[in-house]
């Protein structure tokens, strides 16, 4: 906001609202259509009727979504992943960036810590060495397959560590001198202080861990594995009338409604989350990253 | 003052960890062995063939190899123009709007994008821009006819690049409107006591002051030149688009994975991580040396 005390609105501001609603709108009516199209009719979807608002409103795509149990399976696998693997990284997280955020006088080693750390983070065996040596830990069809070779989130590490070098040092200090030890200084007064970051780092690792694909692609061979994205990614890459569809049900949905149910019940999670935590993630992203 | 006792502590805090890493990021750098190797997976690194630099000169000798080099170089280029120059000027739109309570919304819109997956996106995409979708109703509208968006190696690139920018461009606005919220406010006033006007305070004052940040973010940016996507092209291309659309990393997976052509995959995947590695250590050393940047 420019520091003027009350200007008048002037026909500029008005362009400059109008201009930025605009964008905003351009945003949302992909997310918008999709809704539409998955409440719509099926011929109404197949003749390219629908726009911003359902034609011919019905919640059959959703109706026939609960037969599917390809679906929930994925579901499942999606719910599961998030769970364990967001638990881990919250973990790992939190007892990396600490020990790093220590200045080197204090943890000696810190420096070879964070080489090693960065050097993986630039430079890695790439897509083939990596999933051969998932394979011959045997992880491949299960979980920990999706949950353990993204357990250190390093990015986010590299966040929360700096956020909590940014903590006053009085602070630990006094803490010290009160007898406090590393992991009572860290459970009572590094975590609580940082619960910003930490809802920061956490809403990107639950989000990653929901919209990953590729690694249910190719590490799940077994299709009651597989991940929701990968899921979806079956659908609209390949997409197959599958054989169990019922003629009847060809008569009253379209794939295209049916896809797009099934798009809109992917990404309702994030959705309902979002709104919750993105008042945290602005100061966190922009504390833990940009250090001029 | 029991220094060394802590550290004790953080070595057992860090252990957990390290030992992810080393298990997914270190252990697979000697698979990069394999790239000198006729690799077969029933023989292992140890029981298969050495071949030496064979797997690289082959790969400088495909035709693909050049064609896969400019795609990424090509897409990505582009994206890293239009990241910057659209998140910039959402931020400066942002910054001059006056009404406060809008603003906050807006924000929470334009990132919303950023959090959902390709898969998503894609499948949003493909069928706004098929024959039927909403798209195509309206170029029919205007042309006459409809166009194959997804189909066409002239289409392809743009309908990716510009996705990317729809996509992320809000989420790219946060750091440069936290460097505008940094400007101080005292220039403005300045400025304005010289009789400058709202165009010339954004030129003169608004633009230098987060001239710095543009540079860093673009300085950064050259290091992953080489990433021009894999997510987002791997859900939006099909064998039409090959030609204009393959990426080194789309090109790994396929040989790689789907050809199981082990060696030449991981001769093209070794190859671009060393280079990447090369341009990201570069890029870091210039954001540290010119625009005081350090990460850790």
């Amino acid at each position: 906001m420019l520091p003027s005390v009350k200007r008048r609105i002037r026909t500029t501001d008005v362009l400059l609202l109008l201009l930025m609603i605009v964008i905003t709108l351009l945003c949302l009516l992909p997310l918008v259509y999709i809704v539409s199209l998955s409440l719509s009719g099926k011929s109404a979807a197949a003749a390219g009727q629908v726009t911003l608002f359902p034609v011919d409103f019905t919640f059959y795509s959703y109706k026939y979504m609960l037969s599917d149990h390809r679906f929930f399976d994925a579901f499942g696998v999606s719910v599961k992943r998030v769970l364990i693997g967001g638990a881990i990284n919250f973990v790992l997280t939190i007892l990396m960036a600490f020990p790093l955020a220590k200045e080197r006088s204090e943890f000696k080693s810190r420096n070879l810590y964070i080489w090693i750390i960065v050097f993986t983070m630039m430079f890695n065996g790439g897509l083939i060495p990596w999933y051969m040596v998932i394979k011959n830990l045997q992880l491949t069809d299960t979980i920990w397959a999706l949950t353990l070779p993204t357990a250190v989130p390093i990015f986010n590490v590299i966040l929360l560590m700096n956020f909590f070098r940014n903590l006053p040092k009085e602070i630990s200090e006094a803490a010290t001198v009160d007898g406090a030890g590393p992991w009572r200084m860290l459970l009572r007064i590094s975590v609580p202080l940082a619960l910003p970051a930490i809802a920061t780092v956490t809403l990107f690792s639950v989000v990653n861990h929901w919209n990953a694909f590729f690694d249910g692609m190719i590490l799940m061979n077994k299709q009651s594995n597989i991940p929701l994205q990968t899921y979806i990614q079956q659908l609209v890459v390949q997409p197959v009338v599958s054989s169990t569809t019922r003629a009847e049900d060809l008569i009253n949905f379209s794939q295209r409604t049916f896809n797009a149910a099934k798009i809109v019940v992917t990404m309702l999670p994030i959705l309902v989350i979002y709104p919750f935590l993105q008042k945290y993630f602005v100061s966190g992203i922009t504390l833990g990253s940009v250090k001029e | 003052m029991g220094k060394k006792g802590n550290a004790l502590h953080y070595h057992l805090m860090l252990a957990p960890g390290m030992l992810f890493i080393i298990i997914f990021g270190i252990i697979p750098l000697f698979g990069i062995a394999i790239a000198f190797q006729d690799f077969i997976p029933v023989k292992g690194i140890s029981g298969s063939k050495w071949v030496g630099f064979d797997n690289f000169v082959y790969m400088f000798q495909l035709d693909d190899s050049k064609r896969i080099l400019f795609n990424t170089l090509y897409i990505s280029i582009l994206k890293m123009i239009m990241q910057v120059i659209v998140p910039v000027g959402t931020a400066l739109l942002l910054h001059e709007l006056m009404f406060n309570r809008m603003k906050r919304w807006f924000q929470t819109i334009i990132y919303l994008p950023h959090f959902l997956s390709w898969v998503i996106l894609a499948g949003i995409l493909t069928d706004m821009l098929s024959a039927q979708g909403i798209v195509n109703k309206l170029v029919k509208g205007v042309f006459g006819e409809s166009v194959f968006f997804l189909g066409s190696n002239f289409w392809f690139p743009i309908v990716v690049v510009l996705s990317d920018v729809w996509k992320e461009f809000g989420f790219n606005a946060i750091i440069f409107l936290a460097a505008l919220t940094a400007i101080n406010p005292s220039l403005y006033e300045a400025a304005e006591i010289d009789g400058a006007g709202r165009l010339r305070k954004m030129w003169s004052v608004t633009l230098p002051g987060i001239l710095p940040t543009i540079v860093l973010i673009t300085t950064l940016n050259i290091g992953q030149v080489l990433n021009a996507g894999f997510d987002q092209i791997y859900n939006l291309y099909n064998p039409l688009v090959y030609q204009s659309g393959d990426i080194i990393d789309t090109y790994v997976y396929r040989i790689g994975l789907v050809q199981y052509q082990f060696g030449l995959a991981t001769a093209v995947g070794s190859m671009k991580s060393l280079v990447g590695f090369v341009l990201i250590f570069i890029s870091y050393r210039l954001a540290a040396k010119y625009a005081n940047y350090r990460i850790f």
